[in-house]
């Protein structure tokens, strides 16, 4: 194959990956927006092997690579539970921040390239840096975020004293050992500076993920994804390929607007959240909430009162959250809902935009229990009907559903936008216990004279509410 | 402390105060529960069943009476009965105070302490459990519907059988209130084509959502008198009412009325005019033949058949369905029990301070306190902060673009960005330039095909651009194998493809299973 055929092969694969991003904008073409990117992915790699950079002697190796590689993949992709899909995305994530230094490492040592000018080979070097550099981040921050949301690693948030400070004490190294690395004469001298760098940025990774709180993870994942197309964007600078520039950077911006969106639906400004230190959960948001504790008293309810609220209403909504993936209650809710939709009722479901601990966790988890994605509504299109539902119910969230962000401006989760399940004639919250959520606030729902507790584990509970229906 | 439920002693009365289930859970707030004989035969509940519940059955009312610190009954006792009532007694039950003033002070006399389950503060959405007036109300609906099909001689709903085509019944309800908006309910089941009309134009939306179909009076005028009742209105509104109701008439099989202003005779809604002018074996079902009825014919207690129609003024539909509506009233007795004994120590306290109790308790320990202040209602919420009305504000499918960047971080953006366009151009080599080109054209590519993902699929978006960034791995294949020229002699071939390979995996477990977890995930999602 010849360089221009490759050059063209790499433009209509770079059409089909826009093609694919594109398809995922509603769930009618998202399928066949995943098929675009497989064919693109397809397209580009059989050029590259293909085409002039690749000699023969190489296709055996390359052949092995993918081979065991995409048999781990596919093996894994196969096994992982949808609850899990947050861990799995996340080391995934790692993988490709790995690979971008690996491919930076071999590309600093291989000594075949030639600059015609001077400003051409520093170009290349300080692409190499920043290449390595954001790939190391890419790397250690997604194993910790690996570790966080698999439960490896506790979900507070570490905050090393002065850790601003420790931050851009990192950044200050990791330029002068730039300048290092950029006058140095030989690869042997190079080395060094860029395998300081190299720890430095690992460690910033771990300790960027480690301060950021649970409830911020949603956020932590889009941008260790937008991280991980940057990686591949300086790659490809480092390299000279327009099909790695592109992709990475229609991965890194689709990440940042992804962290952008995820940042707005929390009322929360991005900068802060990558400082970190939200989610304490420990003194700081108790204090800050000063004499606004919620009051009154709590009203249990029990399994079998709940079934009754569910089979004499003509309205309900669900409101899942961390709590029910963590049950794996999701197949459960939709035995339930399939019950009650039977029985006339008309259910839906409301889904905050951070619930979970990804980004579109809840309706992952829903698809994967079957459930249509047409009752599945999200916080702007369903908190209007609020007042018009009997029933609504909250699977194990709690800040997403807190009257505190709208009522309390001393509360730490003030102005972030919730649904308003309070409104809704009767509202069941169920839950292990009386326990705050991730923000480390109380929740003056629990206390609102139309709101029941369900206590319990979720799944426990809804296979008896269930049981209690079908009766 | 003991509870007291004597058998109703007024003609015609089936209900009673308790039930057995109620006494179970009376019994667990830590009362002791007294019923008399027979108290409960004529709503279906046998004595045994009271005594299975954990209540004492007491063979006479003069004993029971005597025995009991709290009585809960139905109706506002006789004077024969505030006889028998014990000194400083306690007292739950219907009592009307507007109507009865010698009861009520028969009762003073007791140094009585009296709830009046029908002077509860019905505006208080915490007391809508203990309202038995609605509960009340909407089993009469049913009723009356139920009595209507019963006189009807015709289906309800429209039919097309074999034998012939049924058209379904039109129903005319008059009246949205609690029994209203009850008798719309049941009618629309059964098939009926339903009508109703209020003067509240509120209840509009109810009406609709129930099944009916809202008739408008064709007259400007707002009926809504506080506290859920309806008001007088103006002549000129009054004489566009009839005109309407005249038109329903002629076009009704059934015409159901509970039009009730309190404190005021029922008003005349259907003349003798209007009967006349209705289908022969068509029926009227006047709920307030208690008040006079809102028909000129009506015989309130009877039914009766003028000009071919049957006009029933039933004053006890809600005894007519003796055990639905003596379940519902326990029940609200029962929430009132729980408020007043929030220890569930079987002890009550009659808080005056609690708005719900104070408008109930109309005598207390001998006192009068009838009427009750007026309620201080909360004020309406506060216009809510600009926090909560900002995120409305950005609506409409995805996340839209929002408000559009002030001028000021407008100009910043674009300084800034300038700033570095130029720098970038004063020193960087064509070479670069040209990916660089590539690269922000394509930041701007992935940012307008991102905008308009809907959130639902963020996760499936994420695992396909994750499986997309093992692009990476056309680096680690153009370093694998290539084709060498003089100037790489000394490359350390065996490391870099070392490199490579390693790379070229990790980045493969991340293609095949990215795009195939994706797939997996994407099959899920269905409508």
């Amino acid at each position: 194959m010849t360089s221009s055929l490759a050059t063209v092969s790499y433009i209509g694969a770079t059409i089909l990956f826009i093609l694919s991003l594109g398809g995922l904008a509603n769930p009618e073409t998202a399928r066949r927006g995943n098929l675009f990117g497989i064919v693109g992915m397809t397209i580009a790699v059989l050029a590259t092997i293909l085409g002039p950079r690749v000699t023969p002697a190489g296709i055996p190796w390359i052949i092995g690579a993918l081979v065991v590689g995409g048999t781990i993949g596919l093996v894994a992709a196969k096994k992982v539970q949808m609850t899990q899909m947050p861990e799995l995305v996340a080391l995934m994530h790692s993988l490709v921040g790995l690979a971008a230094c690996l491919v930076g490492f071999a590309s600093y040592i291989d000594t075949s390239t030639v600059f015609p000018t001077a400003a051409e080979k520093s170009i290349h070097e300080v692409e190499i840096y920043i290449g390595i550099l954001i790939g190391a981040v890419t790397f250690s921050g997604s194993i910790i975020a690996f570790g966080k949301l698999s439960g490896k690693i506790g979900g507070k948030p570490l905050l090393l004293p002065g850790r601003h400070w420790l931050n851009l004490a990192g950044l200050l190294i990791v330029i002068w050992f730039g300048r290092v690395f950029l006058n140095a004469h030989d690869i042997g001298d190079g080395m060094l500076p860029l395998l300081i760098m190299t720890v430095i940025a690992l460690l910033f990774g771990v300790h960027m993920v480690m301060a950021i709180g649970g409830a911020d993870m949603p956020v932590v994942v889009s941008m260790l994804n937008s991280y991980s197309g940057w990686a591949a964007a300086a790659t490809g600078f480092m390299l000279s390929n327009d099909l790695l520039i592109v992709v990475g950077a229609l991965v890194g911006s689709s990440g940042a607007i992804l962290s952008y969106i995820m940042c707005r639906a929390m009322n929360r400004n991005f900068i802060s959240v990558i400082a970190g230190g939200f989610g304490t959960g420990g003194g700081a948001p108790a204090a800050a909430a000063g004499g606004a504790q919620p009051a009154g008293e709590v009203a249990p309810i029990a399994a079998l009162e709940t079934a009754e609220l569910l089979r004499e209403a003509k309205n309900v909504i669900i409101v899942p959250g961390y709590g029910m993936a963590v049950a794996q209650a999701q197949h459960t809710v939709y035995e339930i809902t399939k019950f009650l939709r039977e029985k006339g009722v008309n259910v839906r479901f409301g889904i905050h935009p951070v619930a979970g601990r990804m980004p579109g966790h809840m309706n992952v988890l829903l698809a994967e229990a079957k459930v249509p994605y047409d009752i599945v509504m999200e916080m702007d299109e369903i908190n209007e009907d609020f007042p018009k539902t009997d029933v609504t119910m909250v699977i194990g969230a709690n800040d997403i559903v807190n009257p505190a962000a709208q009522d309390d401006p001393g509360s730490p989760i003030a102005g972030m936008p919730v649904l308003e399940v309070w409104k809704a004639k009767t509202s069941i919250v169920m839950k292990r216990s009386m326990a705050s959520g991730y923000a480390g606030v109380d929740n003056p729902l629990f206390y609102k004279d139309n709101n029941r507790m369900l206590f319990g584990d979720a799944k426990k509970m809804l296979d008896e509410v269930l049981a209690a229906l079908r009766a | 402390m003991r509870i007291g439920v004597p058998k109703e002693t007024a003609p015609g009365e089936k209900r009673v105060a308790t039930v057995p289930d109620v006494v179970e859970k009376l019994v667990k707030l830590g009362f002791s529960v007294a019923v008399q004989s027979g108290a409960g035969d004529a709503a279906n509940f046998a004595d045994d069943t009271y005594r299975a519940a954990g209540a004492e059955v007491l063979p006479t009312a003069a004993e029971l009476w005597a025995t009991s610190d709290i009585v809960f009954k139905v109706r506002a006792p006789s004077p024969e009965e505030v006889a028998l009532m014990r000194e400083g007694g306690t007292l739950i039950s219907f009592i009307w105070p507007a109507q009865n003033p010698e009861l009520m002070q028969q009762l003073a006399q007791r140094t009585a302490t009296v709830l009046a389950i029908d002077s509860l503060p019905r505006q208080l959405s915490r007391a809508q459990k203990m309202d038995a007036l609605t509960s009340m109300a909407g089993i009469s609906g049913y009723r009356a519907v139920i009595e209507a099909a019963n006189a009807f001689g015709r289906f309800f709903n429209g039919q097309i059988t074999a034998a012939g085509k049924i058209p379904p019944a039109k129903v005319f309800i008059a009246g949205a209130g609690v029994a209203g908006l009850a008798a719309i309910g049941t009618a629309a089941n059964l098939g009926a084509i339903v009508r109703a009309n209020d003067t509240r134009a509120e209840v509009a939306d109810q009406v609709v959502s129930l099944g009916g179909e809202f008739v408008k009076v064709d007259y400007e005028e707002e009926g809504s008198g506080g506290g859920g009742y309806a008001k007088v209105m103006s002549e000129g509104f009054q004489q566009a009412q009839r005109e309407m109701y005249a038109q329903q008439a002629k076009d009704a099989d059934i015409i159901i009325t509970t039009a009730l202003i309190p404190g005021k005779p029922a008003p005349k809604l259907i003349t003798a005019e209007m009967v006349r002018s209705m289908k022969p074996g068509s029926v009227i079902v006047d709920m307030a033949g208690e008040q006079g009825g809102n028909c000129e014919l009506t015989v309130p207690g009877e039914a009766v058949v003028r000009h071919g129609v049957t006009i029933i003024g039933y004053t006890d539909l809600v005894s007519r369905l003796a055990k639905q509506s003596s379940t519902l009233y326990s029940t609200n007795l029962l929430r009132v029990t729980e408020e007043l004994c929030k220890t569930k120590d079987g002890v009550i306290d009659v808080n005056m301070d609690d708005d719900a109790i104070r408008g109930l308790t109309v005598i207390k320990e001998g006192n009068v306190t009838w009427p009750p202040p007026p309620l201080k209602l909360p004020a309406p919420p506060p216009a809510k902060p600009a926090a909560a009305a900002a995120p409305a504000a950005k609506k409409g499918h995805g996340h839209g673009a929002g408000e559009p960047m002030s001028a000021k971080s407008l100009a910043i953006v674009f300084g800034v960005g300038a700033v570095l366009f130029l720098l970038v151009g004063l020193y960087a080599p064509a070479s670069f330039l040209s990916h660089f080109t590539v690269f922000v054209l394509a930041c701007f590519v992935g940012y307008m095909v991102v905008w308009n993902v809907t959130p639902s699929l963020h996760t499936p978006l994420m695992s396909v651009t994750n499986a997309i960034s093992s692009i990476i791995a056309i680096g680690a294949l153009v370093q694998v194998a290539p084709p060498l020229t003089d100037a790489g002699a000394d490359r350390p071939n065996v490391l870099i493809l070392g490199l490579a390979v390693v790379a070229l995996a990790l980045t493969a477990v991340n293609m095949f299973g990215g795009f195939a977890v994706t797939r997996r995930m994407l099959a899920m999602f269905r409508k």
